[in-house]
């Protein structure tokens, strides 16, 4: 299984209980060809940088799931048989959540043996002007 | 009256530094650049987030080039491609008029 986001772009002239239809369907596709939704996310009505199917304007929903090849092929498919969607985008995402992973995990070390080796020398200015008034 | 030739930028030049031996310098001092993903520890350029990725895209919707962005390979590389994906779903334009 593995991580997706896919983001489409709906008419805007369609209503909003007809998009909130079209998610609640498209929750079913995911669930019936073995996946799992994670977040559904309603970005709203944008602009959109071209001219899509003569619309200059689009209710963007975006959809994270996990699943496999088959649930995205079945989605996509969904998506394109919709007359209500003008277009769509699926990218496949955990390949780079490992790696930022990753990098989070070796800055969390680098810092830790940052915070290990500052101690030792933070002391001094302390000391330095303690003895300034010892002067 | 005719201005001379080859002194247009005279006046912007920093001043010379005294002292110093004479000889071919360097003119001018430009501040270097570093990449903004690494000094800001942005692990995922997300191609959603507009904002950040609008900032790499010239007037006319170009990719900026490393030399004028002074981000590094590595992160030149995945902003072009957010770039890419946030031209595919029409949140950046692939040209826009000027």
């Amino acid at each position: 299984m593995a991580n997706y986001e896919i983001m489409f772009i709906v008419r805007p002239d369609v209503a909003d209980e007809d998009t909130d239809k079209l998610i609640a369907q498209m929750e079913g596709v995911v669930a019936g060809a073995g996946g799992k939704v994670e977040k559904v996310e309603k970005m709203g009505r944008r602009r959109l940088a071209y001219r899509v199917h003569r619309q200059r304007e689009g209710f963007y929903v975006l959809f994270k799931l996990q699943g496999n090849g088959d649930t995205v092929k079945e989605f996509e498919r969904r998506l394109k048989v919709t007359d209500t969607v003008i277009k769509y985008l699926a990218i496949r995402m955990d390949e780079t959540l490992k790696r930022a992973e990753k990098f989070q995990a070796l800055r969390a070390k680098q810092e830790s043996k940052r915070r290990r080796s500052k101690p030792a020398p933070a002391p001094p200015p302390s000391q330095a002007p303690a003895e300034a008034a010892q002067a | 009256m005719a201005v001379p030739r080859g002194n247009a930028s005279e006046g912007e030049r920093p001043p010379r530094r005294e002292g110093s031996g004479g000889g071919p310098r360097k003119q001018y001092f430009r501040r270097r650049k570093v990449c903004k993903f690494c000094t800001e520890k942005i692990d995922v350029i997300d191609y959603k987030d507009v904002r950040l990725v609008g900032e790499f895209v010239s007037e006319r919707g170009k990719i900026l080039p490393r030399r004028l962005t002074g981000t590094c390979s590595v992160h030149q590389r995945a902003v072009s491609e957010a770039i890419k994906r946030a031209r595919n779903i029409a949140l950046l334009p692939f040209a826009s008029a000027l």
